[in-house]
């Protein structure tokens, strides 16, 4: 106990005294955070659009300022003619544009049928759907309150409900992935580089001449980042629940419990890289293109895992940040608790079990 | 005589796949002798060096080292030996102190302990005023001497030094191998592998490995009058040519 004492206390040295690596564990899941909840949203709000209006009547009148007062639109005002539109679309001044035609009003008031154009840019064409999506919804809503309480026949009323989050906050889908990305990289990355290093100074060599035991050294390497992803799991709850108001419906027990274990998951990923490599530059290189890369593309955080090619579904599947992905999602947010949850939890489990057994045995065989 | 003997090796022997690294050496190291270890790059030196340390199990052959089994009794020969690699084996972003106490603290050693014997060590460096500075600053000479006080901290009764002393200056040298004949007057017994001949000078007895064998072992004085030549390099000559194996 004395000598792992010794040994943990040596880590924290080690990481402590590097300032700058202290800051950018403990920063970065603050920062990314903060990047994904304010700068990087797939929500469309405010965006520039432009009305032109050949018609302008009471009905126009009354639609562009239902699209203004929407909080996803800005109008810009000078749009006079379509020469104007092609012009403003290609100084990118505008998403869209919003095109009534002549005697608007007229025809919907005699005819009960009137035309409006949605011309938008479709070189994004994510936005170029959810702004022509957001404007149709606004004219349907028009439409409807106009139609007033009159009974038309044969009408389907659609009336959606978004469950879990009903204002359709990104949040709720990043903060999951957040903590995923930020955990495997701390764990993967750091330990692996930490026990490689030993080996590249020549320190390792020591160590094991040493009476220490080599699972001993493991541990100990592994427990300083243990402690530090708790607290990165902390700060990233407290940053989603009180910046972000992303409540945490579920047991904060079983979400601690499911992040530990995704944690030591990852620390025993870690270790089984540095146990197969022997420079630091590989363990980098296989740390990020072997986990990180795939815990950023195939855990269904960035891109949902159902429009994936069914081989990519597959491999997603020996992804373990997606079964963490997951539990997270259910436990945060839908606030299931464990019942629903247990085959994930099973399957990370199985992962942390098999990756521990490797990189035990490869350390053994590196000795004999 | 014999429980004088702290290493004993009887055909101890090394296989790597087909590779025969060592191969079959036999020699005994006296208690508080300066035994030098010489070979070729490729030799087989650390190898050897390895089994006698608990790090790499013999393909065959029999060894015991501080009177315990190298097959069985990895552990107690373990903590029975100090170890300084050829590569520098200080931590350079620790302090001087903290690399003490860590190394101090893995061998199991007491508080108070560790703490007086800091200061001694200290104080026989003459680096009382350096003990709170990263190593990383300190010139290599110092270093390696510290490395050399850090194996020998737990007071082991042997001590392995695999090429202690290279690229360091020869005046440091000097005051190196002043350090070694301190330790061995205190009853450690010095395992030191070395390229240089003039250090192969110093020691005790000296053998010399060539392909996995240990070709030559005696006093330095022994050696130059068995080969008929004036210098341990020449001895060192005149063997090594014999070498079959590409150094690695």
């Amino acid at each position: 106990m004395k000598q792992f004492k010794a040994f943990v206390k040596k880590e924290f040295h080690h990481i402590f005294r590097d300032t700058r690596t202290v800051f950018i564990l403990l920063g970065m899941p603050v920062v990314q955070i903060i990047i994904f909840g304010f700068a990087l949203t797939n929500e469309v709000k405010n965006s520039r659009i432009g009305v032109l209006d050949n018609s302008k009547d009471a009905a126009t009148e009354s639609l562009i300022n239902e699209l203004e007062a929407s909080r996803y639109f800005d109008i810009e005002k000078n749009i006079y003619s379509y020469n104007d539109i092609e012009q403003s679309f290609r100084e990118g001044k505008i998403k869209m544009a919003v095109v009534f035609p002549q005697r608007f009003g007229e025809n919907l008031q005699h005819f009960n049928k009137a035309q409006v154009q949605l011309v938008a840019d479709a070189s994004d064409p994510n936005v170029a759907n959810t702004l022509t999506n957001y404007a149709t919804a606004v004219v349907m809503d028009y439409q409807k309150r106009i139609t007033g309480n009159r009974q038309l026949p044969y009408t389907i009323n659609t009336e959606m409900r978004m469950l879990y989050n009903p204002q359709l906050k990104g949040a709720y889908n990043f903060v999951p992935g957040v903590m995923a990305m930020v955990l495997m990289l701390v764990c993967t990355l750091m330990t692996a580089i930490t026990v490689v290093r030993e080996k590249e100074m020549g320190t390792m060599e020591i160590l094991l001449a040493s009476p220490i035991k080599p699972l001993k050294i493991i541990i100990a390497k592994a427990v300083p980042y243990l402690l530090l992803s708790i607290v990165n799991v902390a700060s990233i709850l407290l940053l989603s629940v009180f910046v972000l108001e992303v409540p945490i419906n579920g047991s904060l027990l079983l979400l601690s419990f499911e992040s530990i274990l995704f944690i030591l998951t990852c620390l025993a990923f870690g270790l089984l890289i540095s146990a197969s490599t022997a420079s630091q530059q590989t363990a980098m290189f296989i740390s990020l293109t072997g986990m990180f890369l795939p815990t950023v593309m195939l855990s269904g955080f960035m891109f949902p895992i159902e429009n994936m090619p069914l081989p990519l579904q597959i491999i997603s599947n020996a992804v373990p940040a997606k079964w963490y992905y997951m539990i997270v999602k259910d436990v945060m947010i839908k606030g299931v608790g464990l019942e629903s949850v247990w085959k994930e939890t099973l399957i990370l489990a199985g992962m942390m079990f098999f990756l521990l057994a490797m990189a035990i045995k490869k350390f053994k065989i590196r000795l004999a | 005589m014999s429980n004088d003997k702290v290493i004993i090796a009887e055909q101890l022997t090394k296989r790597f796949g087909h590779f025969t690294a060592v191969d079959g050496i036999s020699f005994d190291v006296h208690k508080g002798e300066i035994f030098g270890f010489l070979g070729a790059n490729g030799a087989g030196k650390t190898t050897a060096m390895r089994m006698l340390s608990g790090l790499s199990m013999p393909s065959s052959g029999k060894a015991s080292v501080a009177g315990f089994d190298v097959y069985r009794e990895t552990e107690k020969i373990k903590q029975s030996i100090g170890y300084m690699s050829q590569k520098f084996s200080l931590y350079e972003d620790l302090t001087v102190k903290e690399n003490i106490r860590f190394y101090a603290g893995i061998y199991g050693m007491t508080d108070t302990f560790i703490k007086d014997k800091t200061g001694f060590i200290l104080k026989h460096l003459h680096m009382e005023s350096e003990a709170d500075k990263l190593v990383k600053s300190l010139p290599l000479g110092w270093k390696q001497k510290l490395a050399f006080s850090v194996a020998v901290f737990h007071e082991p009764k042997i001590v392995f030094l695999d090429e202690p002393t290279g690229g360091v200056d020869p005046v440091t040298r000097r005051e190196f191998w002043s350090m070694i004949y301190q330790a061995a007057e205190t009853g450690i017994t010095v395992f030191v592998t070395t390229h240089y001949m003039d250090e192969a000078e110093y020691c005790n007895r000296v053998s010399i490995m060539v392909d996995g064998r240990i070709d030559a072992l005696g006093t330095p004085q022994q050696l130059k009058r068995t080969f008929n030549v004036s210098s341990m390099d020449e001895v060192f000559l005149k063997l090594a040519r014999k070498a079959t194996r590409a150094a690695d």
